[in-house]
């Protein structure tokens, strides 16, 4: 850049006479004015149109606050029995779920990684992945349970069906993105399919497909917390009648049992994943 | 590198032996476990209720198809609430969770203690989904929007947090120290050195948190905290399923083009 245009600039100048301000995040300054009227005319209309029954807010207040105190006596002993059954329920349906949703997503994220597939099952298997992420586990869980009845079953059938959306998604971007000098180099060699797959594609997808399983693993056991709620099984149907019966000691046990399982299993996770990495 | 003599050719293997072995005894435990985790998924399950599945699978689409369009014009108002307890809530998640990032910040973090606290905060709001904070809420302000929009606040307070600490830790400390080193006291230095470096990071996590959002207030309503989940219900429990499947193709199309805004978005600012 030239000494002149140097000087020239107009934020230097404005520097120099210390006057400088930061440059704005948005350079387009219509952008910018149009998203901030945006904004405006948004918080407009959301005033005029949500209506919150303010007084109930009100009447509800000591018991947000008996709720939040039952978090520094969460009462573990009264319930226990029941939170052990579901608690029991919530862990066997996660794992058994995982373990399914993976070997089935396995397949299908091989179909849908586009370098190694050919287009009809390419298509086939993105079918099924959008399928599978659209509609929340919940949702899913609902149709379950009307087709299989109330139970973990119904729980276990939901949570693979989500897994295998997320884990094949992820799988297929993985292998899209592999190198493709080993892939070619195992079939230079004369390797049959699954060979190739296995000494040329796998090696290269292992480390972050044994990640992402315990990401979902933990995840899963977020969602047999969730799901309990319609019937599916699990920790949820604990939670959901404690709650239900304003027994917020035992609530605040549950939760807590939710959040330590959740914190250890990170913990886990990292630790594995440096391990395997 | 481990070889193998079979018939007295030596034969390349992938792993050390013993290696190969820790890796299948891996598996063996992790079956036997399936296995366990089988059975007592299979004691508590009414096996009966599955010899009909396939008919009741084939009932409830038949019956889903076609979808009862006469109450489309009846579902725009809760589709208007879905999207405003996802924004609002988004909104004040944000709001909460951007302070609580830079107290999570390792490089940023005044004390110890106040990191280990933001740190603690972010793990229960992640570790809790938000239909179970709706669930609560409804009981304590309510059955309606409010309830929806601080469940979904208190869910996005986590994730938010999380992936803006961890953008915090990431930033360039040359920056931070020319900054530092002009004199500026310490918001300044936040101000003018971290700030900037973590704008676009913050912008693409919260539009991609509002989209996430959108999807998960639609269900909100299964447990009363408004939108259109609460329609959702009312026709579950009536088994309309018609009028159900109306729900599902509205909140498809809703998602879809939270999903295309949300890319846009964060296509631009990254």
């Amino acid at each position: 850049m030239s000494q002149s245009s140097q000087i020239l600039d107009p934020r230097l100048l404005a520097a120099k006479s210390g006057r400088w301000h930061p440059k704005p995040m948005i350079s387009n300054a219509t952008l910018r004015w149009g998203i901030n009227a945006a904004v405006i005319v948004y918080l407009v209309l959301l005033y005029f149109s949500v209506d919150i029954n303010w007084s109930r807010v009100a009447q509800g207040m000591d018991r947000g606050v008996a709720f939040m105190g039952s978090f520094l006596t969460p009462d573990f002993i009264s319930r226990g029995g029941e939170i052990m059954v579901g608690l029991r329920e919530s862990l066997t349906m996660t794992f058994a779920a995982t373990v399914i949703g993976i070997l089935l997503a396995i397949p299908v994220g091989l179909g849908a990684a586009r370098n190694i597939a050919p287009a009809p099952v390419y298509f086939f298997c993105r079918a099924i992945i959008a399928l599978s992420r659209t509609f929340q586990e919940i949702i899913i869980a609902i149709l379950f349970v009307a087709m299989f009845g109330f139970g973990p079953l119904a729980g276990v059938v939901t949570l693979a069906f989500a897994t295998i959306g997320f884990m094949a998604k992820l799988l297929a971007e993985d292998i899209e993105d592999a190198q493709r000098d080993p892939m070619e180099a195992v079939k230079a060699t004369g390797a049959s399919w699954l060979q190739w797959i296995n000494y040329a594609v796998q090696p290269q997808v292992m480390p972050r497909l044994i990640g992402l399983s315990l990401y979902r693993l933990d995840i899963n056991f977020r969602e047999s917390a969730v799901i309990g709620i319609v019937g599916a099984g699990g920790i949820g149907a604990t939670l959901n009648t404690s709650i239900n019966r304003y027994d917020y000691d035992t609530s605040a046990a549950v939760l807590l049992v939710i959040i330590g399982i959740v914190l250890m299993s990170e913990y886990l996770s990292g630790y594995v994943r440096k391990w395997t990495a | 590198m481990p070889v193998k003599t079979i018939n007295n050719i030596p034969v390349w293997q992938r792993r050390e032996p013993l290696k190969q072995r820790l890796i299948w005894f891996g598996y063996f435990l992790a079956l036997m476990l399936f296995l366990l985790c089988w059975k007592i998924i299979s004691d508590n399950t009414i096996w009966e209720f599955l010899t009909d599945a396939h008919i009741q699978a084939a009932s409830l689409i038949g019956r889903m198809i076609p979808p009862d369009w006469s109450i489309t014009g009846a579902l725009l108002l809760p589709l208007w609430d879905t999207l405003n307890i996802a924004t609002v809530g988004t909104a004040l998640g944000v709001v909460i969770a951007f302070p609580l990032a830079f107290l999570a910040a390792r490089n940023t973090s005044p004390h110890p203690s106040l990191r280990a606290f933001a740190l603690a905060v972010i793990v229960s709001s992640r570790s809790i989904n938000a239909l179970i904070w709706a669930i609560l809420l409804v009981t304590i302000v309510g059955p309606g929007l409010l309830a929806g929009m601080i469940a979904i606040a208190l869910r996005s307070i986590g994730f938010v947090g999380k992936l803006l600490y961890e953008a915090i830790e990431e930033i360039h400390p040359t920056p931070v120290e020319a900054v530092t080193s002009t004199g500026a006291g310490r918001m300044q230095v936040l101000a003018y050195s971290v700030m900037p470096q973590i704008m676009p990071a913050f912008a693409g996590i919260t539009v991609y948190r509002w989209d996430i959002n959108i999807r998960e207030s639609t269900v909100l309503g299964l447990v009363g905290a408004g939108g259109i989940g609460l329609q959702m219900n009312a026709a579950i429990n009536n088994l309309a399923w018609g009028q159900v499947a109306t729900v599902f193709v509205l909140i498809f199309g809703t998602v879809i083009l939270s999903e295309w805004v949300s890319a846009k978005v964060r296509h631009a600012v990254i």
